[in-house]
């Protein structure tokens, strides 16, 4: 925590965490968006992944359509799979050290091997049940977090922002709702 | 399909890096870090998407005033911008009720998974039932509305 003056307090109990973990976290995966954007010319979302890999196995065409996309978006999730690892290995592990990581309390760490690796504490009911229903949604309105909220939103699609406001404001009060019946984690 | 430039899986795959490096950063890929915004205990999560959202907007502008077509397919520097119906609102909603139950969207689920959290395959799982889901019911609905109308 960088933050330290009295009037600041307010903000130190809204971002616990500080915004330095976030903020890095962000520009780094707008930069693997340019990345692609810049080589590729491709926008490229996180969840028609889940379509166009179905295509391996289902011929139904809502996923057929996606066949000449399937092998790069298997590329691209086992970047993000393997990032996310090497992640792991660096920082969480703490091998590299930096002031604009905060590691946080969430979450059960545990090490295999040397590298610390970290497992939610979120029910896998919960998981699930919110799974299916991140898998049809994200699919039949044309986006999620990625492509809705960082293409979309970073190429001023009215589609997009329209989308984000919609599934952020739902996704809110469903979260409110939800810990309100006392679930936890 | 057309042949592709060599370097362009590799690229896409180091996009990928990044992106899952910044994900496992930022604590998106943890579900708890996720509902504890949605429940306004800690506001720092939309750095990460509008920070995303901001790098790749200045790409997105800059990008076709550099370059007239991408190096590696040669296609135009193109804003794709999706089309506006019910579907966005309805598919949103679904999916904001989906994040709000287990804090997790598709891209930080992969990268959940890279971090070592194994129990977020119940997600993954879940995920891909959904999208099967509703990929069955709207290719039959499609089929259904293309289909010669030889009853009336």
């Amino acid at each position: 925590m960088t933050l330290e003056s009295v009037p600041l307090q307010g903000v130190e109990a809204l971002f616990p965490n500080g915004i330095s973990r976030y903020a890095v976290g962000g520009l780094l995966v707008g930069l693997g968006t340019v990345v692609i954007y810049a080589a590729t010319g491709i926008s490229a979302g996180a969840s028609t992944f889940l379509e166009s890999t179905l295509s391996y196995v289902s011929d139904q065409s809502r996923f057929q359509q996606y066949v000449a996309s399937r092998d790069w978006r298997l590329v691209f999730t086992a970047g993000i799979v393997l990032g996310a690892a090497a992640f792991a290995a660096t920082v969480q592990s703490g091998v590299v050290t930096t002031s604009l990581y905060q590691p946080g309390s969430t979450g059960e760490l545990y090490e295999v091997a040397g590298v610390t690796l970290w497992s939610t504490d979120v029910q896998p009911w919960r998981l699930f049940g919110g799974g299916i229903l991140v898998g049809i949604g994200t699919r039949l309105g044309k986006g999620c977090t990625s492509g809705h909220g960082v293409c979309g939103v970073g190429s001023a699609s009215k589609t997009s922002i329209v989308g984000v406001v919609t599934f952020l404001t739902v996704a809110i009060g469903t979260a409110t709702v939800v810990a309100a019946l006392g679930v936890t984690p | 399909m057309p042949d592709r430039h060599p370097l362009f899986k590799p690229l896409i795959f180091v996009g990928g890096l990044i992106f899952g490096f910044g994900l496992a950063f930022s604590h998106m890929a943890r579900p708890e870090v996720v509902l504890n915004f949605l429940q306004f205990e800690d506001l720092g999560l939309p750095f990460v998407m509008f920070g995303a959202a901001i790098v790749s907007g200045i790409g997105f502008a800059l990008l076709p005033r550099i370059r007239d077509a991408a190096p590696l397919t040669g296609d135009p520097y193109d804003r794709r911008l999706k089309s506006f119906d019910r579907n966005v609102l309805v598919g949103g909603a679904v999916f904001g009720v989906g994040w709000g139950v287990s804090g997790i969207c598709p891209g930080a689920a992969y990268a959940s998974l890279g971090i070592g959290n194994v129990t977020i395959l119940w997600a993954l799982a879940g995920m891909f039932v959904g999208a099967y889901a509703q990929g069955y019911w709207r290719s039959r609905a499609d089929a259904r509305e293309s289909a010669p109308t030889s009853a009336d």
